[in-house]
């Protein structure tokens, strides 16, 4: 029994870290730009599909290389083309747009590489359990971990000790005065989009090496990066990561005991942070409302 | 409001009827079935549900189709294991919905903007998982079956609604009217001029002492109760209830026909409905990649219509 709680703790941390990944990205999008981002699955699922289609060329080293910065720049030109235009307008219609994008997502990527799911071959050595006690943990997943962990502190870093990523946070809390002061705002959401893209493009091909692919499995993966968003609280990126992990773990461990219920917890969570904490956990007064 | 201006309402609004009156006359040669009309009846309705929030209060909900589900299962259900009488079942499925929705529309009506549609998005679909995990109760991934509307009894003599298609369109064009009549009646009255004014300026409507939260509250409820309705009629047109009714991305085909229909108008939501229906219609008899068209048409709305069709005839005609 306590093998198998330990078991679906670390799954729960190992998921939860994952969430965390795909809602930075989510969260950097809608805190600058106000842009609730439907197309993030799909932006997930191109990264993923673009590492498989270059692994047989570069390994699966130089698919984590390659495709992120590959997925950022076509979220650039989206965001050139499409996104532009809606800033400052009702959120509606930034919002109904990703949503649209993400049926045509999720239809192309059918229609080039096919429904059924594709694998994605990973390093032999990451593959194999650590040790036979604890058979569950995989280097794949210590990996991703690892991964995670490093991406999300190199984020943070960005956002602190840069002039981009003060100006991101300056921007988030009132952009009008950012731009009075002489920041280009519309190069400064380009940016902040790429960013939250890149690490959307990275989700993808982590989550390639450990699920395989689907078409299907970017809209799976983006209601609980919602529910993380809104549980650390929106405007808040720390929030945002422990929101992550809470619903990971909280999920997992509800694997255990009640396994059909480990999606809806998410959601029970949800409500009982609402209703205790209105603005969610670590969100505050004036933040996005 | 000018005289010309009224002559011209009260020609669109006979046009707009005596249509629908008439549709099952005048869309079989234009290679239409009754059953479709009644579709975009049923559609327009909820999207019509939507935009009393979205285009008369201003707020944003994108998890409607949640409430939209609940009345399908709920008139399902009714039919299935309480008794076998269409009424019921129509009411049964409004309560659910209604019911569900004034619930949490306490838990969100705090919220405003992005974070008010992101939680109505995620609490919808609490409802999904439900009705999918559930099997028991609700058929799970398979829906629910094993009900079909019956005939409407008025001692005397009954209507078969089941097996003649016109008939049934004629009740289902009866309950949109009474749904109709009652959303407007709302908007008119001095409640839906409040609404109107939180949409137009929050911050001040506060000051003038309007309880805005209390009255967000409500017209989350009362849009609920109008789409749970909605929702039971759909039950009640395809002898099923589907979990994919309560999936978010049915929530966005309603917030879509209703922008694309034109947002500030009345009946804009139907005629977005119509259009969105009968295209997907047609769309996926033609192709495989029905979704990614569906998917442009929404980005396409979004860069060229924003108003919607009726916001830009409105515009033609005013200039």
């Amino acid at each position: 029994m306590t093998q198998l709680l330990l078991f679906n703790i670390t799954n729960g941390l190992i998921i939860g870290a994952f969430y965390v990944l795909m809602a930075l990205g989510l969260s950097l999008i809608l805190n600058l730009s106000n842009v609730i981002n439907f197309a993030h699955g799909g932006f997930l699922v191109v990264g993923g599909y673009i590492a498989y289609t270059i692994t047989p060329y570069l390994g699966f080293w130089g698919a984590l290389l390659v495709a992120p910065p590959l997925t950022a720049v076509l979220g650039l030109a989206i965001e050139r083309a499409l996104i532009r235009p809606l800033y400052g307008r009702d959120p509606l219609y930034s919002l109904l747009l990703t949503f649209g994008l993400a049926f045509i997502f999720e239809d192309m990527t059918r229609f080039i590489w096919g429904a059924q799911g594709l694998p994605v071959t990973i390093p032999a050595f990451l593959a194999r359990p650590l040790s036979s006690e604890f058979f569950f943990i995989t280097g794949y997943r210590l990996f991703m971990v690892g991964m995670v962990i490093v991406s999300v502190t190199l984020l943070f870093v960005l956002l602190r000790y840069t002039r981009l990523g003060i100006r991101i946070r300056a921007g988030t809390l009132d952009l009008e005065t950012v731009s009075a002061l002489g920041v280009n705002v519309r190069m400064l959401r380009s940016l902040n989009f790429a960013v939250g893209i890149f690490l959307a493009g990275l989700s993808g091909v982590l989550a390639a090496g450990q699920l395989g692919l689907e078409p299907t499995m970017g809209a799976g993966l983006l209601m609980p990066s919602f529910i993380a968003i809104i549980v650390g609280g929106v405007g808040s990126l720390t929030g945002t990561l422990l929101g992550g992990l809470l619903i990971g773990v909280a999920s997992g461990v509800t694997a255990v005991y009640f396994p059909s219920a480990s999606e809806a917890v998410m959601y029970v969570l949800m409500a009982v942070v609402l209703l205790i904490r209105p603005r969610g956990l670590l969100g505050e007064e004036g933040m996005l409302t | 409001m000018t005289g010309g201006e009224g002559a011209r309402k009260l020609i669109a609004l006979g046009a707009i009827w005596a249509a629908l009156l008439l549709a099952p006359y005048w869309m079989p040669p234009l290679g239409g079935y009754t059953a479709l009309g009644t579709r975009v009846l049923v559609l327009g309705l909820a999207a019509m549900s939507v935009n009393f929030l979205l285009g008369f209060t201003g707020v944003l909900s994108f998890g409607h189709a949640a409430y939209f589900g609940l009345g399908a299962y709920g008139a399902g259900l009714a039919l299935k294991f309480l008794a076998p009488s269409t009424p019921l079942s129509l009411i049964c499925g409004m309560l659910v919905g209604g019911i569900a929705g004034a619930v949490l529309g306490a838990l969100i009506v705090r919220r405003r903007g992005v974070y008010f549609a992101m939680v109505t998005i995620a609490f919808g679909q609490v409802f999904y998982y439900i009705a999918f995990q559930w099997s028991s109760v609700t058929g799970g991934d398979d829906g629910l079956r094993g009900f079909s509307r019956q005939p409407l009894d008025f001692g005397v003599f009954s209507i078969d609604i089941l097996s003649n298609a016109e008939n049934f369109y004629y009740f289902v064009l009866l309950c949109f009217a009474l749904a109709a009549a009652a959303m407007g009646f709302v908007l008119r009255s001095p409640f839906g001029r409040t609404m109107i004014a939180i949409r137009e300026n929050e911050r001040r409507a506060r000051f003038l002492g309007i309880p805005v939260e209390r009255h967000i509250w409500i017209a989350f409820t009362l849009s609920c109760f109008f789409i749970g309705f909605a929702g039971a009629l759909y039950a009640l047109l395809n002898n099923f209830a589907d979990p994919k009714g309560l999936h978010y991305s049915q929530s966005g085909d309603f917030v879509i026909m209703a922008v694309m229909g034109g947002m500030r108008s009345f009946w804009g939501p139907l005629l977005g409905a119509a259009v969105f229906v009968i295209l997907q219609d047609y769309l996926s008899s033609i192709t495989v990649n029905w979704m990614s068209f569906i998917g442009l048409l929404f980005v396409l709305v979004v860069l060229f219509f924003p108003r919607g069709l009726l916001g830009a005839i409105r515009r033609k005609v005013q200039a």
